[in-house]
């Protein structure tokens, strides 16, 4: 996955298939609609991971600091980071199981003409026949939705280049987020269907680092909600929401 | 260089990141601010330059916070309006009978703010900058035309617009339509943008007009800024280079409307019992001009891929000269939030950023507009028993609170968090 190889405008891409998906995008993409959610963690989910991709690649200040560097965005959705990364340079491929999502991923990528590639896709599968390691890899609130946490971690390892960064995001497993995040964001503040999380299935920060040993780990870093600000900002709490990054050695 | 180098092959028509609705000093310096932060912009104005940029366009003379100017300074407009730029080095607010300034020297109701006590020396900051709307306007136009992130159409009317996902795309007068991520309304009190939005606006008229007008007296006035409360309404004399001043005099609307009709030589009898005789003899300079007043705030500054700014979505008693000044305050603030937006990669518009926007100005500016109000109730008020309280300084130890407030304000912006071109600091990545 080049600059070049990345197409503006990708032949698999029939107009009759962005109709039928603008309407999701417009779902996925409506600041109060169902992923509104989401898109209120974008700034600072977003900034961490321009940050440590800058200064991992010891990239400098501007409008486009990962000109040229290559990603691989699993479990993409509706391309909610997947687009920002190609608008920060990156030439970026999102991954996500839903055709629906990648299709309303396409719808908003060719509406705003921004040079992301989308595919229905498993890690798995990627891993298997060998598809080419990216320079970085981010999996933003998708592990607390897999069904088995260590071959998806193994699968995304191979995507890593040698020297290459992986960033991750999610719930952790503790009591707080039992009552807090499922709770609240699912019942109270109606952010996610109900349902969209099991407690069973959050994960802590320490079972990643200890599934991938491989990895360079810096502490994971917390992301708390102001109800008030109605807004995230990064925290040392990482009881609740936490953001981690891991070099892979070269 | 445009922000997206990469070619936007779905995209037929032409995009840039912000459209802004209106090229006032607001627009204008948010204009400069998003492309200094690597943004590409377009602004329309509805007016023809010929008009705007003409010498007596508008007879307004603003006093601008220090804040501000650091900003236009960090914009680069330094050099266009430092030889217009009248320094205040002191203000005097005075609870007057008509007689002037001059008349009862220092008395009890007398409040002073003095540069020296806050910055001494000879080059210590000043409370603040007196400059002439045409100034303003030309270096702003200048610096914006120079500007190649800038696409400046003018005169050019807003028509409509519509928001969607992917973006905003804005219809022109000329049949264009352009897309943005974000739509910014400085379109001024009768906004376009905001009606179009389905934003409120709450307020009241005064049952006032501004008369503004430009004289020439024969002393030295040495930065001295006066604001004078006669029974009708606030009088300002504000110093301009030279030996010049701007004032603002405010009446009631049929007295205006005379004051702005009568020959010259009858205006300037009418003018000069006020004005006082401490300058030396006075002569107009140019026309009168007169602004009724009102007070309108929006009751949001947000809406789906729309922000409003300034006038457009505040408009306040102009009594402490905080109009344009609380407007470009707004201006700081959402550049910052929208850059910041981009600058992780977001959609100019991304929610997050413009709630941060609203969050940031809006009480500011709600207090702005409540304390003009009260400020000018409390001395725009001839009752005798007011009068008499406040004459024995009973009053004016309430006024003196909110009078310290503003010019404190005024002087400097000491609100918390300042925006970064507020510190004069740049945006640029
Ligand atoms: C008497 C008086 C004295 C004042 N003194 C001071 C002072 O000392 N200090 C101070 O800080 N403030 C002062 N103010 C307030 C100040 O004048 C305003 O706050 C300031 O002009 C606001 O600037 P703006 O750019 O928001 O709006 P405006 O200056 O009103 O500009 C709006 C622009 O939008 C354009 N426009 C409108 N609709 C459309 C459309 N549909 N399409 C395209 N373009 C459009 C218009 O042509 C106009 O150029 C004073 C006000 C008055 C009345």
């Amino acid at each position: 996955m080049t600059q070049e190889k990345a197409p503006l405008q990708s032949p698999s891409i029939d107009p009759a298939e962005l109709a039928k998906f603008a309407a999701l995008a417009a779902e996925w993409w409506a600041p109060d609609g169902a992923f509104a959610a989401l898109h209120r963690m974008s700034p600072v989910r977003m900034g961490f991971v321009r940050d440590r991709a800058m200064s991992h690649f010891q990239r400098p200040q501007g409008r486009r600091p990962l000109d040229g560097l290559t990603a691989y965005d699993i479990g993409c959705g509706g391309g909610l980071a997947s687009l920002p990364l190609a608008r920060l340079g990156a030439a970026v491929e999102g991954i996500d199981a839903s055709p629906e999502a990648i299709g309303a991923a396409r719808a908003q990528a060719a509406a705003l003409g921004l040079p992301a590639v989308f595919s229905v896709d498993a890690v798995e599968a990627m891993a298997a026949r060998g598809a080419k390691p990216a320079d970085l890899v981010i999996a933003l609130e998708i592990i607390e939705h897999v069904a088995d946490l260590r071959s998806f971690l193994e699968a995304i390892e191979a995507l890593v280049r040698p020297g290459g960064l992986l960033i991750l995001s999610s719930i952790n497993r503790t009591a707080k987020a039992r009552a807090l995040a499922i709770m609240a964001a699912e019942r109270l503040l109606r952010w996610a269907p109900e349902g969209t999380h099991e407690f069973e299935k959050l994960v802590k920060p320490e079972e990643i680092t200890s599934a991938l040993p491989g990895f360079a780990w810096e502490k994971p870093v917390g992301m708390s909600y102001s109800v008030l600000d109605r807004s995230w900002r990064l925290s040392a709490d990482v009881s609740m929401n936490y953001l981690l990054a891991g070099a892979r050695p070269g | 260089m445009t922000l997206r180098s990469s070619p936007r092959s779905f995209t037929a028509q032409p995009r840039s990141d912000v459209f802004i609705s209106g090229g006032g000093p607001a627009g204008q310096t948010l204009a400069l601010a998003l492309a200094q932060g690597g943004l590409s912009v377009a602004m329309a104005d509805a007016q023809p330059p010929a008009e705007t940029l003409a010498e007596h366009f508008d007879g307004r003379a603003f006093a601008i916070a220090f804040a501000n100017m650091r900003m236009w300074k960090a914009l680069g407009l330094g050099e266009a309006l430092a030889p217009h730029a009248q320094r205040i080095e002191k203000i005097v607010v005075a609870d007057g009978r008509i007689g002037g300034p001059a008349r009862d020297g220092v008395s009890l109701s007398h409040l002073f703010f003095d540069r020296e006590e806050i910055a001494p020396g000879a080059d210590g900051e000043a409370l603040g900058y007196m400059l002439e709307y045409r100034h303003i306007r030309r270096a702003l136009d200048q610096a914006v035309r120079a500007e190649p992130r800038i696409r400046f159409l003018a005169p050019m009317t807003v028509e409509g617009f519509e928001a969607g996902p992917a973006g905003v795309s804005v219809r022109l007068a000329s049949g264009e339509t352009i897309a943005s991520d974000l739509l910014v309304g400085a379109d001024g009190r009768k906004s376009f943008v905001r009606r179009k939005a389905g934003v409120d606006v709450v307020g009241w008229p005064y049952p006032v007009t501004a008369v503004v007008a430009t004289v020439r007296h024969e002393k030295p006035h040495g930065g001295v800024a006066h604001e004078l409360f006669l029974p009708a309404g606030p009088f300002a004399i504000l110093p301009l280079t030279g030996h010049r001043a701007n004032i603002v005099w405010v009446e009631k609307h049929k007295a205006a409307q005379a004051l702005l009709a009568m020959r010259e030589e009858d205006f300037l009898a009418e003018l000069r019992p006020r004005f006082g005789d401490f300058l030396g003899a006075l002569s107009l300079e140019g026309p009168r001009f007169g602004y009724p007043l009102s007070l309108q705030l929006a009751t949001a500054m947000i809406a789906p891929r729309t922000a409003l700014v300034a006038d457009a979505a505040h408009g306040v008693h102009p009594i402490a000269g905080q109009g344009l000044n609380i407007g470009l305050k707004d201006v700081a603030a959402l550049a910052e939030c929208v850059v910041d937006s981009m600058a992780a990669g977001l959609d100019a518009a991304d929610p997050s950023g413009l709630e941060r926007y609203q969050r940031w100005r809006r009480v500011d500016n709600v207090s702005m507009a409540a304390a003009t109000d009260v400020f000018d109730r409390l001395f725009s008020n001839d009752n005798l028993g007011l009068r008499v309280a406040r004459r024995t300084g009973l009053a004016l130890v309430n006024a003196i609170g909110p009078a310290r407030r503003f010019f404190m304000r005024f002087a400097g912006g000491a609100e918390g968090a300042l925006p970064k071109l507020l510190r004069g600091e740049s945006l640029a990545a």
